[in-house]
């Protein structure tokens, strides 16, 4: 006597429907791991590469910004779904997603809207995001920035590297920084380092 | 004091009670009506969800609003008519098996018989999802049971 599959679905998607959920998620499979991807009625607001490594702690997390009403709705997912798998396969190069950045501090939000701009298959340092954001010597704050971006791919951080134009860090791990460059084709060295 | 129980994100509340409430659902209003319920319960549960104070009892509310939602239901639809077969299930405590033959019951007592028989639950939780009193509670579940052995009695 379990529970049939589209009785599950139609109660996820009948709350969805009716405007109850504060932030809707989905688990979505990817070539560089499982990405677990949130949005609210107002746009993408979260992925993470912590999918399998803890999920409760990703509910908590979205419970946290946006309220206790966080459900899994795979048909809220639909599109950023499409779009990153369109990406992953190499036939998109820009997203077309309104993005949510409710709860995000000003300064980081500045560093997100900047990062934004940074085309495909191009890379920028962290020194030049801060140059453009007319904060030339918050280097290290941008790095901490977008060390916290919420929607990492979708917001390029890994299109940043260092002054030296070596990877250093990304909150996803570097192996997948350099799929993401490798993927795109951006030009950068492996080699360098600090 | 009593130590505050922080409410978990809707979808662990779901996930921790979606099979029990469909087995409850499912007893008291077999498969078609058990599915429109299910829907209708965690889609009022989902409304009231962001107003909680606090993550105790989670268990019992649901039930409580399950229950209502099925003893309107059944008076609504099958106000002296046939019942379904019931299923039945395993993990379940002794006396369970008083719970599979409540299909003849009023809505009240078939309610309390399967939430005491078939899923454990204390009076007063019981008494809270008849929106009852305890007492009561106790008097529906024991009177469902006199009446079911009555029954087997005349079989």
């Amino acid at each position: 006597m379990t529970l049939p599959p589209e009785v599950d679905r139609r109660f996820r998607d009948a709350a969805a429907a009716e405007g109850l959920v504060d932030a809707a998620y989905d688990v979505v499979d990817s070539p560089i791991g499982p990405l677990w991807i949130g949005a609210t009625s107002r746009g993408l607001c979260r992925i993470s590469f912590d999918a399998d490594r803890d999920p409760d702690a990703e509910l908590e997390r979205l419970a946290g910004r946006f309220g206790v009403k966080v459900l899994r709705v795979p048909s809220r997912l639909d599109a950023a779904r499409r779009q990153l798998d369109d990406y992953f396969e190499g036939r998109r190069q820009t997203f077309e997603l309104e993005i949510d950045l409710a709860g995000v501090p000003t300064f980081q939000q500045e560093v997100l809207r900047e990062l934004a701009l940074v085309p495909y298959a191009e890379t920028a340092t962290y020194g030049g995001l801060a140059q453009r954001i007319g904060r030339p010597r918050a280097a290290r704050a941008v790095g901490g920035a977008l060390n916290r971006n919420p929607v990492p791919i979708v917001l390029p951080c890994h299109r940043i590297v260092g002054a030296t134009g070596s990877l250093v860090g990304y909150a996803g791990g570097l192996d997948r920084k350099r799929a993401l460059l490798d993927l795109e084709g951006a030009g950068v060295s492996w080699l360098g380092g600090p | 004091m009593m130590q505050a129980v922080s409410i978990p994100p809707f979808e662990r509340f779901y996930d921790d009670h979606r099979e029990e409430v469909f087995g409850y659902l499912m007893r008291l209003l077999g498969r078609q009506p058990a599915e429109d319920a299910f829907q209708e319960t965690f889609l009022r549960a989902l409304r009231a969800y962001g107003g909680l104070e606090h993550g105790r009892h989670l268990r019992a509310w649901v039930f409580t609003i399950a229950t209502r939602i099925a003893i309107d239901e059944r008076r609504r639809e099958r106000p002296r008519g046939e019942l379904p077969e019931l299923s039945t299930s395993d993990r379940r405590p002794a006396y369970a098996e008083l719970a599979d033959h409540a299909g003849s019951l009023p809505p009240t007592e078939r309610a309390a018989v399967v939430l005491r028989y078939g899923y454990d639950l204390p009076y007063p939780e019981i008494a809270s999802a008849l929106g009852s009193s305890e007492e009561a509670a106790r008097q529906a579940a024991s009177s469902g049971v006199r009446r079911l052995r009555r029954k087997e009695g005349t079989r």
